[in-house]
């Protein structure tokens, strides 16, 4: 009975009443890092150095990393929500013809009924685009959702279906003709010298995330006082601090190192009466809009999954989905909301890669659904259900672009790509199969 | 028993339900009053799971009332049940294998703060409180339930039962997954939950969990109750002949599942 006491009153977790072994050990369990993440981050950083020496010393420059980070968004942000659909059983092979028939109607809208309604160049256009390109998502994932969860017809099938249904319809609405160009505030959103926010803009947004970081840190750690839970180690927060802070600040360096190409520059110069020194202008990049929607879906799509009711049922359901209706969760509306929030997501993609190529195409987002899956499965969402993390499946994204990026700086042939790409995939399954069951 | 000069706390009238051409309950009557246990015992199969599941809300009944406290209560799905201070612990261990066991405790109703935002704080605070009352040794709060033991997801169970209030307990083989310690525990909560006037619903299909800590057993065969007794009236052997033959003694009120003589 006293060790028992002794117990409960030194401290009622277990993790850390049992914090043995070597310093390691000893730092991972007082940080609470999750090891998983820190594979993935290891495993990225493992795949970036190689290509650096295998494409000679080319991967890791500011520009390809730039590049990099605007092409990894769209996807990144659709695996966002394809986690929470396969969390809960689910998947969804909709998501590129959705992206493509969002495309389309956002193009359509912007060129041509916008402008005619409200005169050409109009500052709102972008705004009602988007709203337009929304409501369509959610539309049609309320309407996908709904017979999956209340005409019990297998989510497989159902976007399937979809899959078909929505390219015909990208195509049907202007019969194939592509839309170009776009929206000049609306093609902000693709990025490029224009859409990225700029030298001073990016640092200030940098030291804005770093102050959030220590305000989460000490926010969480008031609310452990408050019930006298077990809290950790001050250093401990420290760590965690300046690996936050240490991240933001390396990326915003890294995105502040690229300049705008020289004619550009030049250009700009010219327009705006700044003299060129010698050497040639240099005006940073800065952080690229697409790139700051994708950490902003990021953080709303991680802030739902943990911290509101509706991502705690998306997780419970996904364990045990009999046991969550029996909670008297309505697990059929939870799983309509899923889905609306896929389409609306799918709607931000489309905006990102429809204004990133200045042109709305009929064949916009062919193969996307399966490059999100590929990110959400290889990010750690398990596919039999119930586990996943928002930020493992933007890194997911980032790996497969990373590979991508990665080959064709090496000057490899499009179908050996494929090859590797596939080949990883499933590797990188299997090696999470193993991580797994050495966990149970 | 004077407490039963006391309105009946649940009436189930003539419930039936079929599924395909079985009549799983069959006309089946039964009630229950405020602190009072009554055993639900039966052969696998009998129909008390079934039974029970339509007060709980986890099936829809064919035909058949439900009263609470003496008004006709509508009972579709399990949030309406749990609306009435129904709750019930599940023999398959109803509980999300994937959160850890505040949020199992909450699930459904959990707490929030000013901004409606999940207080996981809040409810792991709670949750210590009541598993510490339940279950002293529990300390795994941080992992999945999945990753616990048998008896330690019977006390998330439990204790989500009772948490929130219940009038109404359903326990369906509450025991069958414990140890002999953990099964001694849950007789004390019964004891302590019927003192508190809760109404409670054992089930089992073994005689000797439910005999000592029911005021009433009710036995039901194929689908169909065969009678009802006051513990005090019948002996072990008698409901033993009520389970396996449909066997109804004097000292019970037949149903319409006794065995015509």
């Amino acid at each position: 009975m006293a060790d028992q006491n002794a117990m409960s009153s030194t401290s009622s977790s277990s993790s850390s009443g049992l914090v043995l072994g070597n310093p390691i050990q000893r730092f991972m369990s007082a940080t609470e890092i999750d090891t998983r993440l820190l594979g993935m981050i290891g495993a990225l950083l493992l795949i970036w150095i190689g290509f650096h020496f295998m494409s000679g010393g080319l991967f890791m420059t500011p520009r390809n990393l730039w590049n990099l980070s605007v092409q990894t968004a769209s996807i990144s942000i659709m695996a966002t929500g394809m986690v929470l659909v396969i969390v809960t059983r689910n998947i969804d092979l909709s998501v590129g013809s959705l992206l493509g028939v969002i495309a389309m109607v956002m193009g359509v809208t912007q060129t041509e009924y916008l402008p005619a309604l409200l005169g050409f160049g109009h500052p709102l256009i972008w705004v009602i685009t988007l709203a337009v390109g929304i409501a369509c998502g959610l539309a049609i994932g309320a309407l996908q959702g709904s017979i999956i969860a209340y005409l019990k017809v297998p989510a497989f099938i159902v976007t399937l279906g979809g899959y078909l249904v929505w390219r015909g319809a990208a195509w049907w609405v202007t019969s194939g003709r592509t839309v170009a160009p776009l929206d000049t505030t609306f093609r902000l959103m693709g990025g490029g010298p224009d859409g990225a926010v700029g030298y001073t803009v990016s640092w200030i947004l940098a030291i804005v995330a770093c102050l959030a970081i220590g305000g989460y840190l000490i926010y969480a750690r008031q609310q452990r006082r408050r019930f006298n839970f077990p809290q950790r180690p001050v250093w401990a927060e420290g760590v965690l601090a300046l690996l936050g802070c240490g991240a933001v600040i390396g990326a915003v360096a890294v995105f502040n190192a690229y300049p705008w190409p020289i004619r550009i520059a030049e250009n700009y110069a010219n327009a705006n009466n700044i003299p060129i020194p010698d050497g040639g202008l240099f005006i940073a990049h800065g952080i690229a809009i697409p790139v700051l929607i994708a950490i902003g879906a990021g953080v709303v799509m991680t802030f739902i999954a943990t911290r509101t009711r509706f991502g705690r049922y998306v997780f419970a359901m996904g364990g045990s989905p009999e046991a969550a209706e029996l909670a008297g969760i309505n697990t059929r509306w939870v799983t309509v909301k899923i889905f609306m929030l896929m389409g609306m997501l799918c709607a931000v993609a489309a905006s990102i890669s429809s204004a990133r190529l200045n042109a709305a195409t009929n064949a916009m987002g062919t193969l996307d659904e399966l490059y999100v899956i590929a990110a959400a499965v290889i990010g750690g969402t398990s596919l039999s259900g119930g586990v996943g993390t928002i930020v493992g499946a933007m890194i997911g994204a980032l790996v497969m672009q990373s590979l991508q990026s990665g080959m064709v700086l090496m000057g490899l042939d499009s179908p050996l790509q494929s090859i590797v790409v596939g080949i990883v995939l499933v590797v990188a399954v299997w090696l999470d199969t193993l991580y797994r069951n050495r966990g149970q | 028993m004077n407490q039963h000069v006391t309105a009946p706390l649940v009436e189930l009238e003539d419930i039936s339900i079929a599924f395909g051409g079985i009549r799983a309950v069959d006309g089946a009557s039964i009630d229950l009053f405020p602190g009072e246990v009554v055993g639900l015992l039966g052969h696998n199969g009998a129909g008390k799971s079934t039974l029970i599941k339509i007060l709980s809300g986890a099936y829809k009944r064919d035909s058949g009332d439900i009263r609470i406290d003496g008004q006709a209560a509508t009972i579709n799905n399990p949030r309406d049940a749990k609306g009435y201070g129904i709750e019930t612990i599940y023999q398959t261990l109803a509980v999300a294998d994937n959160v850890d066991a505040a949020a199992n405790l909450f699930l459904g109703r959990e707490l929030t703060t000013a901004i409606g935002t999940l207080d996981d704080v809040a409810m792991e605070h709670k949750a210590r409180e009541v598993m510490g009352r339940l279950n002293p040794n529990f300390r795994r709060f941080k992992e999945p339930v999945k990753a616990l033991s048998g008896g330690q997801r019977q006390s998330v169970a439990i204790a989500r039962a009772i948490l929130f209030n219940a009038r109404i307990l359903i326990m369906d083989e509450p025991t069958a997954a414990l140890g002999p310690q953990e099964t001694t525990q849950v007789g004390d909560l019964i004891k302590q939950l019927k003192s508190e006037g809760i109404g409670i619903f054992l089930i089992s299909h073994d005689i000797h969990d439910v005999f000592d800590l029911a005021d009433r057993v009710c036995v039901m065969k194929n689908g169909q109750v065969v009678g009802t007794a006051k513990t005090t009236d019948v002996t072990k052997d008698e409901v033993l002949g009520m389970i396996i033959l449909g066997k109804c003694p004097p000292g019970a009120t037949p149903g319409p599942g006794a065995m015509k003589e």
